[in-house]
């Protein structure tokens, strides 16, 4: 049996027992559930197919070449949402309680991010947000639950400035510079502008804004006005549609690509191959290296592919599928520090914080989970749910993205107070007393 | 046999203009308030409590709101996800005001802010509505589209709206009644069904009133009612005013009960046209249809979505969301050809016919 | 003088913005025209379209015309379909019952078509042009220069098909009166597939536009949003209209976005142009071109 049938068999047990009421027999062996809330459908699809490609071959593989993890099997289920908040928060309700139990959520999506916060933190279950969600979720104590496990929108902002400046002969000399920031206008885009504005005042650069109207297929007036202002950067943070659309009309105006740098959901094949030519030379911030050199992604090649499972082939390798094994690589390493420490094969989701509060993410770990280079080193704490996070700048050369960067760490000295004065805020407003970490 | 209303002899107008004049229909709507409180409560679990009666309670409510408007008052509106951001935005800014009275510092007690947030929804709703004294059918759905889109704007420009924070999303405070904490799925789920029950009656005895049958003259021509003595100005307003309220309403407990953290995406274009779809689809005037309609465009994708695995047939979730696409939009025609006038008019239908059981004539 | 220049493209551009505008625009129109029937459907035809054709180039390798040839095919059997299965069943219903059958057949192409095609985001390219002119400092998309003639050339078409062929005085005749047309021998059925057949027509080639701009995706059917304020300006019943509704607001919504967006923090084009749709239609309530509404009691 295959997992894939397995995962399926399981999913069509659980709901022949039970269409509308959610716990389903417990599995006398030791188990990991793992619910996936995908969006293979819909106007995100593009970016959602990868994604889930690379979440659910990554435990196929775990599945098929060590049976599982320290002999746990993983059970992966796909519950699509179609990038739809209400259906994602149905999900999310329909599989908790599952399997003894639901681990861990991670649902790409700003939105659905939002919509379980308050959910999890009742419910006691993690929620990984690597790489996107509230910027102040990396405090620990007033988000428990909420792992970003990477640097957030506010740190990227902070690198991708120190790129620039790195990439001029120094941040001072950003004095009279202009860099334009292209965002899409919703709250996912927003994120960025505060910290935008305080390095503008730091650094001594012009900032201009140009928010882009939701779902951003029209955006005509924004390159007009860009092709004016002539800025000497351009800072992306788009989404979906947005970002082809985008890349295609900077080289219509004839901007440099190379001087035109996208956040880390701005960059993937999926936004520069519509593009076409258009997109050479075009840069992004990334925290996982794309490409099918790393160990890890041999396995899913060998174990998974190789045996004729597996669900996207041609998704294999590329910005998006190998973040999405990076982060269930974070998830795997997780499980082990929580496994070791309590001495059970089939955790809870509380021992599952444990261990993600207290894994490293060191060199020798990245070289036993097989992806040495692949990811930032990260050692997180109770207090620090991002524990580190370094990112890179690849770029687009017209048929694969390239690292062009050292590994970039952010300003925290600039980030850090101000995610705690927000997340103060949020405690304040909740009516809610700070986690205890001692 | 079960269902006759005969012997059953009204004696006063009072009696016969009852809600429910027939003793089966009142001993029914005991029975689902009963069921509604208790029985759900008790007998199901968190997931179908917090994932599929709560949603659907608001989402009735805010159809309830359109459906004055539009099936009452004959006012098409795209705008009623706009109007309730207003109620979500507009109870968060309340919720989260501190005043001072007197040397007493204290927020505002919960419900009042609720109803608060849709008293300002029924403002910016009336705002909105003026242009329906020119503008009418199709064209007027411009009118709340521009409502839509602006609002939605606003709380995304405006910072004040989210107290400043960066993203522009609000955070719900606990739900807190004179100490008692409202936080478990069925707590929750109770907390909204009061509320949707009582606005629901009070729906139910407006439109029985002067005003409703103002609304209805108007909708049904509004020159001709016009020339009865409604005047456009006050009957289409009110309309206005009381449909966004619903929304606001509804709103504000979308904010606040079922997701607790909001952006104001959750208050999209798609949220409009899904609360017009019911009210289509349930049937146009009728506070039940509205009910019927919530159920049917939010629950049933959830139900199909559940069959193909339920009969063990192992396609991918991509297929099963496209499979579910393909046949709620199947359905959809198909009760549109089977009843044209909504879900509702099928119901009184079987009434009609249950009359005359088991012996029709 | 450069801020004039600055002007004029802008305003170049508005325009042309606006006639891929009023490509999506003509097809509600044609549809409400000639059946009375608002088509939500729009949006998810010209996608289905756009999908249709390159799915058809991609599976079967063939050069684009051929493609196309295949999906008019396509977009005839689906006209046939709607108003064998939809429309047919629900003749002399309310306008907004027929509205609500065309958000059932929304959901049902959006769902077959992803189910054929894939959600993928599918690259068409059928040799138009990518780059951009600069006459005198003045910017101009080729693309949408390209597509602000196709729009004008099927207006003209579209003309000449109504008032110079047979069919087109039928489909007049059907959009006058329905009972007198019909008692005159003119067959509803058939006028309906061939008002929906055109509607598609007019879909895939506004499909092949935005979809060379965009890459065909599901988000072309979001388009649609962009021309009901087109529509409702211009009047649900007029071709001219839905051009000129088109660059009015093409224009209006980036000159309003460039000029005062600034000062309000951008991103007005969307409730711009409802607002200005709204404000032409408290002078005008039928809309620029639209049939004068004649109320009797």
């Amino acid at each position: 049996m295959s997992l894939k049938k397995f995962v399926l068999g399981a999913l069509g047990a659980a709901v022949l027992a039970a269409p509308f009421t959610a716990p389903a027999p417990a599995f006398a062996e030791d188990t990991l559930y793992l619910p996936k809330l995908v969006y293979r459908t819909g106007p995100f699809a593009p970016g959602g197919v990868p994604t889930a490609n690379g979440a659910v071959d990554y435990w196929a593989m775990i599945n098929e070449r060590d049976g599982g993890v320290n002999g746990a099997k993983v059970i992966v289920e796909e519950c699509e949402f179609g990038y739809n908040t209400d259906r994602g928060v149905e999900c999310y309700e329909r599989t908790k309680n599952k399997n003894n139990g639901a681990l861990i959520y991670q649902p790409y999506s700003t939105g659905v991010t939002y919509a379980l916060a308050d959910r999890t933190r009742t419910d006691k279950i993690p929620l990984m947000t690597m790489g996107y969600g509230r910027a102040d979720a990396g405090i620990g104590t007033a988000f428990p639950w909420v792992f970003p496990l990477m640097t957030n929108y506010w740190g990227q902002a902070t690198g991708i400035v120190k790129y620039i400046g790195d990439q001029i002969g120094g941040l001072d000399n950003l004095k009279d510079k202009t860099i334009a920031l292209v965002y899409l206008d919703i709250a996912y885009g927003k994120e960025s502008i505060p910290i935008m504005e305080t390095l503008s005042e730091k650094f001594g650069f012009t900032l201009k804004q140009y928010p882009v109207v939701f779902p951003g297929i029209e955006q005509k007036a924004t390159w007009l006005q860009i092709r004016r202002a002539k800025p000497d950067y351009i800072v992306m943070w788009g989404w979906g549609a947005m970002n082809a659309t985008a890349i295609k009309e900077a080289a219509k105006i004839r901007f440099p690509a190379e001087n035109f740098i996208g956040n880390w959901w701005s960059g993937a094949e999926q936004d520069t191959v519509p593009a076409g030519d258009a997109a050479v030379g075009y840069k992004s911030a990334t925290f996982s290296a794309a490409g099918k050199e790393f160990p890890v992604i041999k396995d899913i090649m060998t174990h998974v592919y190789g045996k004729g499972n597996g669900s996207g082939e041609e998704n294999v390798g590329q910005v998006l599928y190998n973040r999405a094994v990076l982060t269930q690589v974070f998830i795997h390493a997780g499980i082990l520090t929580a496994q070791e420490k309590y001495g059970v094969k089939a955790i809870t989701s509380e021992q599952l914080r444990w261990g993600l509060e207290n894994m490293k993410m060191d060199a020798a770990m990245a070289e036993k989970l097989g992806v040495a280079g692949m990811g930032p080193s990260i050692s997180p704490t109770c207090e620090d749910h991002i524990g580190g996070g370094e990112f890179q700048i690849q770029q687009w050369d017209g048929k694969k993205w390239n690292i062009v960067s050292d590994k970039i760490t952010p300003m925290n000295e600039l980030v850090l107070p101000a995610m705690k004065e927000s997340a103060e805020n949020y405690l304040k407003e909740k009516g809610l007393e700070p986690a205890s970490c001692s | 046999m079960f269902y006759r209303e005969a012997g059953q002899f009204k004696s006063s107008y009072k009696e016969d203009q009852a809600i429910f004049p027939i003793l089966q229909d009142r001993i029914g709507m005991g029975i689902i308030l009963l069921i509604a409180f208790v029985g759900i409560p008790l007998f199901t679990g968190d997931y179908f409590i917090g994932a599929i009666m709560t949603p659907f309670l608001i989402l009735a409510l805010a159809a309830i709101g359109l459906n004055i408007l539009t099936g009452y008052a004959g006012q098409i509106s795209l705008g009623t996800g706009g109007f309730m951001a207003v109620g979500a935005f507009a109870a968060y800014k309340f919720a989260t005001f501190t005043f001072t009275f007197g040397g007493f510092e204290g927020t505002m007690p919960l419900v009042i802010t609720i109803l608060l947030s849709g008293v300002m929804a029924a403002l910016v709703g009336i705002m909105f509505g003026i242009p329906s004294l020119r503008i009418k059918g199709f064209y007027l759905a411009v009118a709340t589209l521009a409502a839509q889109f602006f609002i939605e704007w606003v709380f995304i420009k405006v910072g004040w709206f989210t107290n400043y924070s960066p993203s522009g999303v609000i955070t719900a405070p606990p739900l807190i009644i004179m100490g008692y904490e409202f936080d478990t799925a069925a707590e929750k789920y109770l907390f909204t069904l009061t509320f949707v029950a009582i606005l629901a009656l009070a729906a139910k005895n407006l439109v029985r009133s002067h005003i409703g049958r103002g609304w209805m003259a108007i909708r049904d021509m509004d020159i001709a009612a016009e020339i009865i003595g409604f005047k456009p100005l006050q009957t289409k307003l009110s309309a206005f005013a009381v449909s966004s309220f619903f929304c606001g309403v509804a709103g504000a407990l979308w904010a606040f009960v079922h997701l607790g953290t909001v952006e104001p995406e959750a208050f999209g274009i798609n949220r409009s046209f899904a609360i017009l779809f019911m009210v289509i689809i349930g049937g146009m005037g009728s506070i039940l249809g509205s009910f019927i309609g919530a159920a049917f465009i939010m629950l049933l994708p959830i139900f199909l979505n559940n069959v193909p695995p339920m009969i063990g047939w192992n396609i991918g979730v991509d297929m099963v969301a496209h499979l579910e696409f393909m046949v709620f939009g199947v359905l959809i025609i198909f009760f549109l050809i089977v009843e044209p006038h909504g879900l509702a008019r099928l119901w009184t239908i079987g009434k009609e016919k249950l009359r005359t059981w088991p012996f029709p004539y | 003088m450069l801020d004039f220049l600055f002007f004029v493209e802008v305003l170049l551009s508005g325009l042309l913005t606006g006639a891929l505008y009023s490509l999506v625009a003509l097809g509600f129109v044609l549809i409400f025209k000639a059946s009375g029937v608002f088509n939500f459907a729009q949006g998810a035809m010209m996608l289905f379209a756009a999908l249709s054709l390159v799915g058809v180039q991609e599976m079967l390798g063939v050069h684009w015309t051929i493609a196309f040839i295949i999906t008019v095919g396509i977009m005839i059997a689906l006209a046939w379909c709607v108003e064998k299965f939809v429309l047919g069943k629900l003749v002399n219903q309310e306008p907004i019952i027929l509205f609500m059958a065309t958000i059932g057949v929304t959901f049902f192409l959006d769902g077959f078509g992803q189910t054929i095609w894939g959600s993928d985001i599918k690259i068409l390219d059928i040799g138009l042009p990518n780059g951009a002119f600069d006459v005198g400092g003045v910017f101009i998309d080729q693309l949408e220069l390209v597509a602000g003639l196709t729009a004008g050339a099927l207006v003209i078409i579209l003309a000449i098909f109504f008032n110079k062929t047979k069919i087109g005085r039928a489909l007049r005749a059907v959009a006058d009166d329905h009972q007198a047309a019909m008692s005159v021998g003119i067959s509803l059925r058939y006028i309906w597939i061939v008002v929906w057949t055109v509607a598609g027509l007019v879909g895939l080639v506004a499909g092949i536009m935005w979809g060379s701009k965009l890459g065909v995706q599901f988000s072309l059917s979001l388009i649609a949003l962009k021309a009901l304020p087109v529509l409702m300006l211009g009047g649900f019943t007029s071709i001219p209209g839905a051009i000129v509704g088109g660059l009015i607001i093409g224009a209006g919504e980036k000159l309003a976005e460039i000029y005062v967006g600034d000062l309000v923090g951008g991103a007005i084009e969307n409730w711009f142009a409802y607002m200005l749709a709204m404000v032409f239609l408290l002078f005008r309530p039928q809309g620029l071109f639209g049939e004068k509404i004649i109320e009797r009691v």
